[in-house]
Parts: C-alpha cells; structure tokens; sequence
C-alpha cells in the first residue's frame, strides 16, 4: 500500500501547513503512525501503590488500563475485550483480581497462579458447552503493551520491535530526570498527588504539546497572571513559578531533539555545586489555603545542601526552571509546580487534557498540600495560568477551518539563523537564543517523519494480532 | 475533618463531604414555621444576589459578600465500583480539586478578570446562573435569630463566549452562609458538578 508522503512541514522554511490541525485523513493516519508507535506516558507507578490496584488510561484513541499484578509487576492491557469489544474496565481506578465484561463476562486476570501470561482469559461462559473447552485462553487474553517504567513513570507501546525506552528518549532522558529525581539529587523518589485533572478542550493535539516542547515566546498569554502576582510565595513580581530573577543565574538553553521529536527549553547540563544549588523558587507569604511557606522553604534549602553530594557523578539539567515534552503527547514541568500533562488526541479538533502534580515523596506533607494547591489555581481548566493557554489554543484551531485562512502557512522561523549542536547532548540541536521556535521546528521534523512512513502503520496495525 | 471553619458555631458535624452517592441526606427541619419560611426567603435572596453580581462581572463586589476565611471547594468526580463511594469525589485533604481557593486565591481571580488581558474571559462570556432548588439544612443559634446557616442549592450555568462557545455547569452546592455588619457572608462554598471529565475546556467563572 502506498501511504501519501505529502510534506506538511517545511523544515527549511519552517512552514506548516494548516492542514496539520484539521484533516480528518491526517489525525487517522496520525493514530497508527504516531501513537501506535510511539512510547506513551499512561500514568504513575504512585497511582497503583498496592496489588491488583488498576488505573484506566489511553494511549492515543485506545483505552488501556494500568495494573499491578500479585507480584508487584505493572501491566498495561488493551481495555477492550476480545470477544466483543466492550470496554472490561469501566471505572476510573480500583482493585481487582480479575476484569470481567459485563456484557458475556469474558474475565481476565494478571494473575500468576491462574494466568499463564498477564491478562490471559481466565473465565468464558460456557466454556465447556459452547466452546468445548477448545477455546485458546492464553490467544484470547486482553492485549498486552510492551511496558517501561522509568523512575516510577510507566510509559507504554505497541511497537515490541521498536527502540527501547532509555533509546527512544535519548539524551532528553536528563531533562526527564529534573521531574522525576528527588529535590536533594538522589535519583528518583517521585510520586504524583492523587487525583487527575481531566478535560476536554477544542484544540488540535499538537497545539497543546508544541507549546511545552519549547514556545516560549508566548509571555502574553500569562501576563494576566503576572499581573495578578499568582507566584507560590507571595512574592509580588517573582512570576507565576516564584523565581523570575533565580532562572537566570543559569543560561538558558532551548533544546531540540529533531530525530525524536522531544524538546525543552532548559539549562545545558552541569555539574551541581554549591554555587548553583541554591537555584530555586521565593517562598515568604502563605497565599493558598494549606500554604505552609516556612516549612516549603526550609525543606528546598535542606534539599539544596544536599544536592551537590547526591548529584556526584552526573550532570543535571534544569532544575526548577524547565518546560518541556517527549514526543508525541507528554508534556512536563520541572518547575512550580512540577507537572505532568498528556493530551490525548480524540478528533482533528478535541484534544483531552490529563494533568498530574508530581511531589518528592519524602517531603513534609505540607509541602505537597502547598505544591497541590499551587498546582490547582495554576492548570488545567480551573487554573489561572492554562485558562488562557486553552483559549489560544482552540480559536487557532477553530481557524483553520475557513478554506481561504487554510492556504497559509503557521510561521515557525524564530532563531532560524541561530542554531548550533552541543557536545554534551548527543543528537540535540541547540539554540543558546531563547525566544527561538527550534523545538517546535524538531518536533513537527519527527511527526512528519512518523506520519510518512508506511511500515509503521502498518506494523502497529497489526501489532495485536501476533500478541 | 472540619470543612467548615473553627469559627463555626453550626450544629452539623458532617463525617462526609455532602453530595456523596449513597451517602447521609439531611431530612427536612420538621413542620415549617414563619421564623424558617423568613429565614429561607432571606437567604434564597441572597443566593440570587450574588448570581446578579457574577452574571454582571461585579467579581469584586462577590468578593465582598465573602468571610475572610472563606473555603471555596469543588472536588474532582470520578467513576468507580457501587460502594466504594468514598473515591467518588476526591478528598479535600489530599487530593487535587476544581477548585480550593481562600480568600487571597479568589482575590487572584479577580484580579486578573480585571486586568482586560485575561483572554479566556476578554472579551467577556455572557453568563447566567440560575440557582434552585434552596433548602435550609441548619441554622444556628435558632432560626428566628440566625447568625449562621447551612443552606444546599442546585445550579445551572450557562457561558457563552465569543460567538458559538458554549459550556454548561451542573450541580449542587453546600453553603455556610455568616451574617456580617452588612448582611449574609459566604464561609464556605462546596460545589459538586455532575461531570468527571469536564466537558468545558476552561471554567473561568465562580459557580
């Protein structure tokens, strides 16, 4: 089958065509040759502390569901089941042994002791009459992902060919580690707050994870809330992350990982000491209802000290001052509030938006209830500062609709001239300018790249079936 | 848990968030009198004075119909097993929520409604609030001299923006209601919207 190689993205005159946002033929093609492939973030090891805990998920169009098993391993299973479709998981989270459809009860387990392979059927209806016993139930289980947790984030595929996770995120995988690792340096040590925001927004996926793949040229959108002073501190001009004058005590870097498609406006990598430790956001006036500033701050400078000590040996990038996302749909927050979002596609123009509230799990609680609300008046839908993300958005979606507006290019040439590689990332190109649209321009070279190749598609359409 | 505030002097004691699937439903106060009919009007009177001020953008004028140590709460809703109703609708103390503001977050809101470059809200929505359904559920000391009440309420929002931008908000609240120098002041609001993933891309009004 011979798949459309049409250029939508010009990376020479960094032009994308319009169509990019609104054909229908494009966000199907999308579906198997993106998110079918690509690793995906499902959710947070944190989110299913116990055995038997699931937490229903996508991945792209296709639900999933995240599970731990008896013996602690973390699945990812295709939530559909495999005699007639029916979603099997029908709740958000919960604890089971066994998933059962509740239109034939076909039942599936991850258990050991009755499942050969996890999510094997365990349970037919009539087994012995109508299928004397013939039924295959290890080829009839729900369809596994191939599974990586990395430092407590679960990510997920369907590509079990394709590069492992540390490969697909590459050198990124430093910029990962200013989310994940511990305030104080020791790697990992991460969990997400409970509770996931979810929401619908009429927008283009790609609008949504563009902007944390490296815009930042978009201060306009957010200077309400500057001027509203919605900083973690109270700290009147210290921006809405606490920290406006601490970010630039380290240079700027704007990261592009153009043959991933991962991007992030960050730091270089450097070695921590004690002289760029103490890098980090203003806490002195409680603002939200729990805010507990003297204690948030004396565990930031007892984290600080430790830093250096438990970084030895490894480079950090980033820490408090990143925006960044991994290809296609993760995006990320090292600051505060450190973040995760995941913007699953739904149509050309609906995109659902998942946000989490990542926390150092050693901290004093007060510190995660100051995070948490910090996080709540600043994301999603009810958030002061994404509010107006959402808006810009949607109505440039929306404006792709008119046939005369769609014959003009989005114009994607800031810091064109100014692009170099750096040493210390392998596969990066770089801009030490900050207001550049580099990682934008890397992550539409990767989708375009996805999107034209025919066996990939093809690959993750029959991804299951050899399962 | 105390939701309500330490200066409350209200005789409910909820163990739970109000609204829970299966959970305590406070019965009718008994056989009405003048006192209570009085007192229901007063507040349900008040409830559609804040819903002209938010229709009109007179946040700042909302603003003061509010205690200083006001909670304004709405939780997450979530889909799961029959019983299991305690993961319903996420925990006040734990988990992340619509909405958890004082009254220095609410102030933020306002302040950039009113900076004109809050652009999910400038220009600004046409909103209604209607808001029914009012039953009294306590007053303290007594309800012919009420100084504080407990009052649910069921609402209907509608925001339309730009030209064919439309969400609708539905649900109920909880309130406790203060009576100050100059007349009802909110202490706590709990909203309980019907939906779990919300279906509107930004909620950048006051329910």
């Amino acid at each position: 089958m011979t798949r459309m190689a049409h250029q939508y993205f010009d990376r020479e005159l960094g032009l994308l065509d319009r169509a990019a946002y609104r054909s229908q033929d494009i966000f199907d093609r999308e579906l198997t040759t993106v998110f079918a492939r690509t690793w995906l973030f499902v959710g947070h090891e944190s989110q299913v502390p116990h055995p038997n805990d699931f937490f229903a998920s996508r991945m792209g169009a296709d639900h999933v569901v995240l599970t731990r098993d008896k013996a602690g391993e973390i699945h990812v299973l295709l939530n559909t089941c495999r005699h007639k479709g029916m979603r099997v998981v029908r709740y958000d989270e919960g604890n089971t042994p066994v998933f059962t459809c509740p239109y034939h009860a076909w039942s599936y387990s991850t258990d050991g002791k009755i499942a050969k392979v996890p999510g094997q059927l365990v349970g037919v209806q009539s087994y012995q009459d109508s299928y004397c016993r013939q039924l295959d139930k290890v080829q009839w289980g729900l369809v596994n992902a191939r599974v990586q947790v990395y430092k407590g984030a679960v990510f997920a595929t369907w590509d079990h060919d394709g590069p492992d996770l540390l490969e697909y995120l590459g050198d990124m995988k430093l910029y990962l580690d200013s989310l994940l690792d511990s305030q104080d340096g020791s790697e990992g040590g991460t969990e997400v707050i409970p509770g996931v925001i979810k929401w619908r927004l009429y927008a283009n996926w790609k609008a949504c994870s563009e902007n944390f793949v490296g815009d930042p040229l978009h201060g306009v959108s957010h200077r309400s809330v500057e001027i509203a002073d919605i900083g973690p501190g109270g700290v009147s001009g210290a921006s809405r992350h606490g920290m406006e004058a601490e970010r630039e005590r380290l240079p700027w870097l704007m990261v592009s990982f153009e043959d991933k498609g991962h991007g992030i406006l960050s730091t270089a990598p450097y070695e921590v000491t004690d002289a760029n430790a103490d890098i980090f956001p203003n806490f002195q006036n409680p603002v939200g209802p729990l805010d507990r500033p003297d204690v948030v701050d004396a565990y930031f400078r007892e984290t600080a000290r430790k830093r250096p000590a438990n970084h030895a040996g490894r480079l950090s990038t980033g820490m408090y001052q990143s925006v960044g996302g991994i290809f296609p749909n993760m995006s990320f927050h090292t600051m505060f509030p450190r973040t995760i979002a995941v913007w699953h596609p739904i149509a050309p123009g609906v995109t659902e938006g998942w946000r989490w509230c990542v926390v150092d799990k050693a901290a004093p609680q007060e510190v995660k209830d100051t995070a948490r609300h910090h996080f709540m008046r600043y994301s999603g839908p009810t958030g002061l500062t994404e509010q107006d993300d959402m808006e810009n958005w949607s109505y440039l979606t929306e404006a792709t609709r008119g046939p005369i507006a769609r014959r003009f290019p989005y114009n994607y040439q800031a810091g064109l001239h100014a692009e170099r590689t750096e040493p210390s990332l392998a596969g990066a190109t770089v801009s030490d300018l900050k207001n550049t649209e580099l990682s934008l321009r890397g992550f539409y070279v990767a989708w375009q790249r996805h999107l034209n190749s025919a066996d990939g598609a093809d690959r993750a359409d029959s991804a299951g079936e050899s399962r | 848990m105390s939701l309500i505030s330490e200066q409350s002097q209200l005789p409910v004691a909820a163990s739970e968030p109000p609204f829970r699937h299966g959970g305590d439903v406070p019965p009718p106060l008994g056989r009405w009198n003048l006192d209570r009919l009085l007192l229901t009007k007063e507040i349900e009177e008040h409830l559609l004075y804040e819903a002209d001020l938010l229709d009109q953008w007179k946040y700042r004028d909302w603003l003061e119909l509010t205690t200083s140590d006001i909670r304004y709460w709405a939780p997450i809703r979530r889909n799961v097993r029959y019983g299991q109703w305690e993961r319903e609708q996420s925990s006040e103390l734990a988990e992340l929520a619509w909405f958890d503001d004082n009254r220095a977050t609410l102030e933020m809101r306002v302040r950039q409604l009113e900076s004109g470059i809050h652009w999910a809200e400038e220009p600004l929505s046409r909103v209604c609030h209607v808001i029914s359904g009012v039953r009294l559920i306590a007053a303290s000391p007594s309800e012919d001299a009420a100084d504080e009440v407990c009052v649910r309420s069921r609402f209907v929002v509608y925001r339309n923006h730009q030209e064919d931008e439309e969400s609708l908000f539905l649900g109920k609240r909880e309130d406790v209601l203060r009576r100050g120098d100059s007349g009802w002041q909110l202490a706590r609001r709990s909203i309980f919207i019907d939906q779990s993933v919300l279906l509107s891309q930004n909620l950048t009004i006051l329910l």
